[in-house]
């Protein structure tokens, strides 16, 4: 049976320093729920405070309307996989799966076919005798993975568990993890720092920084319309660049240096006054003319290609280096030091308060901006 | 989470173990510190301390002592450390036999291999009479600081064998190879790369075989003579013949531990300046030894194990010779076996009593104490941690006196019980049990305990059915070795020892001091019966032929 998970006001002290003051969240019950942030950010602080590992200093936790504080980690009815797996080395693959179940004093029969079953639904059946030792990374993940999730937990823990894979099995298992996840419908808390991984894998994302949430939303969500300019530049890539706006009526323009003007119909309506911004344009979203002259003037210094895409790294006349990514032409490549001029798909960029805390366009859905309630 | 319990199971623990170490190890201590500044006339005074440095007879132990340890520490390094390198990196024939031999050689107790170097090179000893009659040759004289040195290094150059080897396991063979690549090769290889990556395990072999040596009692006791050393002196005037000096005594031994300490913190200071750790995915291949470097190492290593077995092999030879009285007599027999059976009393049972109690409570207390120590750090197992590895700078002889010292008078006498016997094992083999334990325990990730609690196991669960499973091998390479050190221990027990609990390897010395040498063989023959079985049960339970301590 799967539960939500409620954090309320979720306090974690080293020594002096605090990692998180005052965390709000809501998990919804069945969902993939992602951790993301760079290292040191508190995702894993957190993840431990919901396993029970790490005390909590201040807040409630809540699986559905149970308080968990201070429930024993042994009683919370936790499934949890770890960076390094934690295999019990001296234990053999089946003994490892079954190990939850004999604490949990189930009949032999019953602990026999709960373990099969999930010996196949992962795969790993054939090697259910082999001792860890002699297990590749990949079946030890599976291994790790069976063996949280055969005591039928109400949530699943992950700790960046694909890590220490390689890069083409870590594509490989992410997905194993999400369909296994669909079928088995249990709620999800999954840590990363690969932004890539969170995007692929989860329902929604948390972004995290410092100990404070940046940013609840879908992968589509974060990528689209970010909260704020940290979250813009942290998932995926973008291109930073300062504008005045200037308001007449609905329509903002933002005038870019250079002389280079966009404007805007979608500012939402209390950000619509004469003020300094912060424009996000992704790689993406802007387009290449060789041959009018109107748009940002830009001058090309090196490009990769990359089949799909092409990566274009111009500067501008003030100097400033932006990255542009063009779907590939069967044309020839734009030639180095060739002078080309820049327009935006004004529909997608992002434009931020001058402080960088606040985006001002329409359409953001941050689900941390109202106590992490969904 | 119940970490933060003021009062869950393991806190009990911790304190009844606190409260042990206070009582056996502590309080002791205190007691002998005490003793060591009461004067003549009951006041409180520094005049043994002046006795013993104004006076040249009892001042030059000191020297003595001094001179012939740091002699044999260096010495062991200079033949352990080369045995071990080939060993490691070069295929030498009989590399079981030879593993095997030189635990061997490690674990009999070194006043064994000084009674049989006398018998070879002594005065009377076979060796030297056959250069004398046939060659015309006078052997060196074997007695005094030479024959101290010869015994004790041919003693315990195994164990810096066998750490240096424990090291050079962990070497990648990565880093040889770049090593190789980089042009630096061969002898210039071996003192610019693999002694600095050995230099910490290098350190502390040197450390232990410098407290070894220091301690030893037996040896320069049989083997001294006229050259006085610290161990014996603090015995003499504990136990002496010519009148007992309780006080001088516990002065000597406070001195010892004052010096043994001044080691330690030297030992400490170096190697913190070479602290890291490795750990090899690929260990290093060995090669095949060719050529003239191949037939040297060859020579080299079947030499130097082969003197150091020599006293052994001899041992078991003369254990078979007929005897009348103390003299050996032509002919073989069992003899002195069914002899020294009659006369031994209950050695064996006891020493089977003694170290089977004190061995399971050594693995018992040293699996809680490091478990204490690297997952529940506070300050009363720090504590813990810290007073468990006094005894490894204290002398086992000052171990005794301080015992008995403490517990001949009410209100707790232990004198003369078993229980004193194991007390005093207990405390002097924790310091390298825990260790071994502490560092099995650090390399299992905190992960696994959690993923255990995560699915369900209780802590007292997930400590007996993961922690202590995954520290098996540690445990019982750690305990193999317990073992074997606990039934060849003579300075401790040879303070605390009645005639209710002699043990085999005191036995064996009561036959050497008497001068029934045909016994003595026989006893130590058995000993060493006892040890080889042992080893080999270990051999059989690890299915491991590579022992690593």
């Amino acid at each position: 049976m799967s539960v939500n998970i409620k954090i309320k006001n979720a306090v974690k002290r080293y020594g002096k320093s605090t990692i998180i003051s005052g965390l709000s969240l809501v998990i919804k019950e069945g969902e993939f729920f992602t951790l993301l942030g760079p290292s040191g950010c508190g995702k894993t602080t957190l993840l431990r405070m919901i396993a029970g590992f790490n005390f909590i200093e201040g807040g409630d936790f809540f699986f559905n309307d149970e308080r968990i504080n201070m429930i024993d980690p042994a009683k919370r009815n936790i499934g949890m996989v770890f960076q390094n797996y934690a295999i019990f080395p001296h234990l053999s693959v089946k003994n490892n799966v079954a190990f939850g179940l004999k604490n949990r004093k189930y009949s032999k029969d019953k602990i026999e076919t709960e373990t099969q079953k999930f010996l196949e639904l992962m795969k790993i059946d054939q090697y259910k005798d082999r001792m860890p030792n002699r297990l590749s990374g990949g079946q030890q993940q599976r291994v790790a993975l069976a063996r949280a999730l055969v005591i039928q937990p109400d949530v699943l823990l992950m700790d960046e568990p694909l890590s220490n894979l390689d890069a083409k099995l870590r594509v490989e298992m992410r997905q194993t993890i999400r369909e296994i996840q669909r079928r088995v419908g249990i709620t999800t808390v999954y840590v990363t720092h690969d932004q890539e991984e969170a995007m692929a894998i989860s329902d929604r994302i948390a972004v995290m920084k410092d100990g404070v949430i940046q940013h609840i939303g879908t992968p589509k969500d974060l990528y689209q319309r970010p909260a704020n300019l940290f979250v813009s530049s942290f998932i995926g890539r973008t291109n930073i660049l300062e504008a005045d706006a200037t308001v007449n009526g609905s329509l903002m323009t933002l005038h870019l240096k250079d002389g280079f003007t966009v404007s805007l119909s979608n500012v939402q309506p209390e950000f619509r006054q004469d003020r300094k911004v912060i424009v996000s344009i992704r790689p993406e979203e802007f387009i290449i003319s060789e041959n009018s002259d109107e748009g940002l003037r830009a001058v090309v210094d090196s490009s990769v290609f990359l089949g799909l895409n092409t990566h274009y790294y111009v500067h501008l006349d003030s100097g400033q280096e932006v990255e542009i990514i063009q779907e590939s032409k069967i044309d020839e490549i734009i030639p180095e030091k060739h002078t080309v001029y820049l327009k935006v798909k004004a529909e997608k960029i992002n434009v931020f308060t001058e402080d960088g805390s606040r985006n001002i366009v329409k359409g953001v859905n941050n689900d941390s901006a109202n106590g992490g309630e969904a | 989470m119940a970490r933060k319990k003021l009062f869950d199971a393991w806190a009990i623990v911790y304190l009844a173990i606190f409260a042990a170490y206070l009582l056996f190890l502590i309080y002791p201590m205190y007691t002998i510190l005490q003793n060591s500044v009461i004067g003549e006339n009951g006041t409180l005074s520094l005049e043994w301390f002046a006795k013993f440095f104004s006076q040249k007879y009892y001042s030059q132990t000191l020297i003595h002592s001094f001179s012939v340890t740091l002699c044999t520490t260096v010495l062991s390094l200079v033949i352990g450390v080369p045995l071990a390198y080939f060993y490691n990196l070069y295929e030498i024939k009989g590399r079981s036999l030879i593993q095997v031999l030189i635990i061997l050689c490690s674990m009999s107790a070194p006043f064994i291999g000084a009674y049989a170097w006398i018998q070879l090179l002594g005065r009377s000893g076979i060796v030297t009479k056959f250069f004398q009659s046939r060659l015309g040759i006078t052997i060196p004289n074997i007695y005094g600081f030479n024959g101290i040195l010869l015994v004790l290094t041919l003693q315990l150059y195994p164990l810096v064998f066998l750490y240096v080897s424990g090291a050079l396991k962990n070497i990648d063979n990565s880093l040889l190879e770049a090593s190789d690549n980089l042009g630096c090769t061969g002898i210039r290889r071996f003192f610019k790369v693999i002694i600095p990556l050995c230099m910490p395990t290098i350190l502390a072999a040197a450390l232990l075989v410098f407290m070894r040596a220091f301690a030893d009692f037996g040896t320069p006791l049989l083997i001294g003579e006229g050259y006085r050393v610290f161990p014996v002196e603090i015995y003499t005037q504990f136990l002496g013949e010519t009148g007992t000096n309780y006080n001088f005594a516990a002065a000597i031994s406070v001195i010892a531990i004052v010096i043994t300490a001044f080691i330690f913190l030297v030992q400490k200071i170096l190697s913190n300046r070479f602290a890291f750790t490795m750990n090899a995915l690929n260990p290093i291949e060995r090669k095949k030894a060719k050529g003239i470097k191949g037939f040297f190492m060859y020579f080299y290593t079947y030499v130097i194990i082969g003197l150091a077995f020599l006293p052994q092999v001899y041992i078991v030879y003369q254990s078979f010779q007929n005897t009348s009285g103390k003299l050996f007599r032509p002919g073989y027999s069992f003899d002195s076996y069914k002899t020294a059976l009659k006369r031994m009393g209950d050695s064996i049972p006891n020493t089977f009593i003694i170290g089977g109690i004190a061995l399971v409570a050594v693995v018992f207390l040293a699996i809680l104490i490091s478990y204490l120590v690297v997952r529940r750090s506070n300050v009363i197992t720090q504590a813990i941690d810290t007073m468990s590895m006094l005894p490894y700078i204290i002398p086992g002889s000052v171990v005794g006196i301080a015992l008995v010292m403490a517990f001949n008078k009410k209100p707790i006498i232990l004198t003369g019980t078993i229980g004193i016997m194991v007390i005093a094992l207990c405390i002097r083999r924790l310091p390298y049990t825990i260790r071994s334990s502490v560092a099995t325990l650090q390399q299992i990730p905190l992960t696994t305990e959690e993923a255990a609690i995560s699915l369900g196991a209780s802590k007292m669960k997930t400590f007996f059915k993961i922690t202590v499973p995954m520290m098996s091998n540690g445990i019982i390479s750690g305990a193999i070795l317990s073992w074997v050190t606990i039934i060849t221990e003579l300075s401790t027990a040879i303070i605390l020892y009645n005639s209710k609990t002699v043990t085999l390897t005191l036995a064996v010395y009561t036959f050497v001091t008497r001068g029934n040498y045909g016994y003595a063989a026989a006893l130590a023959t058995v000993l060493t019966a006892l040890t080889v079985i042992s080893l080999l049960i270990f051999m059989k339970v690890s299915k491991s032929k590579e022992i690593t301590f």
